[in-house]
């Protein structure tokens, strides 16, 4: 078989393993249904194609190969539009729904996995090329993969928090987790089912950049849907009451979250809410800056 | 821009009189009426009831 084959097959191999082994952290955040995985694949295995691709045209004076990156960019874009619009979409059939900032985190990522695998084939193929030694390429491009992946892990409410377990009670119809008001329930059968079956925690974020992290009201939501997700919630489409619920205290920055479980582990809700990722839209850094970092003195 | 109501008070539930204006009122003659048309309003508008403290209840679409 001649250099260029060997590099390409090496590329497109390599770049299809990496989208395949990025999609198995997708089961949590986005139902990896038979079809979405077809679909993911068969996409990264386009850009696989088109990274693999690469070096070998460039060596081959081939140009006009390159541009097809451009088109690759412009395809890749469509796959964050064609997700968001599907999860925006399955937003209203959601009991507890994700909120925009979790559906554009979710599409980003997507889109930008893409180009991940893109990396990971023009670099097995590259030095599959220049060394002529399909093994040389396997031996670069398999760390490649691993680094992608953990680039791409980005950072969870465990790193950003501490999260722990707290006690739930009423005063008259108003409902507070420690000193953080939660909300007015009315209904006296309502108050029951919260007295009986609903678990809080505290989120206590470790320094300002936390504290500004849980501000975040779609960081937030992403917390009430995944913990929701994991440990079923104790309601339906009539019952709004039940709606998981996290407040902040203004004066300390801690977010107390209310939620009626239908799995009542409070071990199990803990870890939930400590791996939520942190979104990317919640993301701020104002201990980076002059001003935040004197004003936190 | 888009404007929408997010927050709306669909109806109130009291046993006083004149004590409400401007939305649906419902009158019960006791508390345990009055739990019982505010609950059945909740799950019909899926709303939630909330207690203003003052013996009304007011249905809220979230």
């Amino acid at each position: 078989m001649n250099r260029d084959l060997t590099a390409i097959l090496l590329g497109v191999v390599m770049g299809t393993l990496a989208r395949f082994l990025m999609l198995r952290r997708d089961v949590r955040q986005y139902p990896s249904y038979p079809h979405s995985v077809v679909n993911h694949l068969a996409l990264g295995f386009v850009a696989a194609t088109l990274g693999a691709v690469a070096v070998p045209a460039i060596a081959a004076r081939e140009f006009t190969a390159v541009t097809f990156l451009a088109l690759a960019a412009t395809q890749f874009r469509e796959v964050r539009n064609m997700e968001r619009e599907m999860l925006k979409s399955l937003e209203h059939s959601q009991l507890v729904s994700r909120g925009p900032d979790f559906i554009e985190g979710i599409a980003r990522t997507f889109e930008a996995r893409n180009y991940l695998v893109m990396l990971v084939a023009v670099t097995a193929s590259g030095i599959s090329f220049v060394s002529g030694s399909w093994l040389i390429g396997l031996a670069t491009g398999v760390p490649v993969i691993f680094i992608a992946r953990r680039l791409m892990k980005g950072r969870v409410i465990g790193d950003i928090a501490r999260v722990r377990s707290a006690r739930h009670r009423f005063e008259g119809p108003n409902i507070f987790v420690e000193d953080i008001h939660i909300m007015n329930l009315g209904l006296p059968e309502i108050r029951e089912t919260y007295h009986r079956l609903a678990r809080a925690a505290v989120l206590e974020p470790f320094d300002d950049n936390g504290r500004e992290i849980l501000a975040n009201v779609g960081q937030r939501q992403a917390i009430a849907h995944d913990t929701a997700t994991l440990l079923g919630i104790h309601r339906d489409v009539d019952t709004a009451e039940f709606t998981p619920l996290l407040r902040r205290n203004p004066e300390s920055g801690r977010v107390a979250m209310l939620i009626v479980p239908i799995e009542p582990d409070e071990e199990c809700l803990l870890e939930a809410i400590r791996n939520v990722p942190v979104l990317e839209s919640a993301r701020v850094k104002p201990l980076a800056a002059k001003a935040g970092k004197c004003a936190s003195d | 821009m888009d404007v929408a109501i997010r927050k709306l008070i669909l109806a109130a539930v009291t046993t006083g009189e004149g004590e409400v204006s401007g939305v649906p009122v419902f009158h019960a003659k006791d508390d345990e009426q009055k739990e019982f048309i505010a609950t059945t309003l909740s799950r019909v508008l899926e709303a939630v009831a909330h207690d203003l403290g003052n013996g009304v209840y007011i249905l809220v679409r979230h």
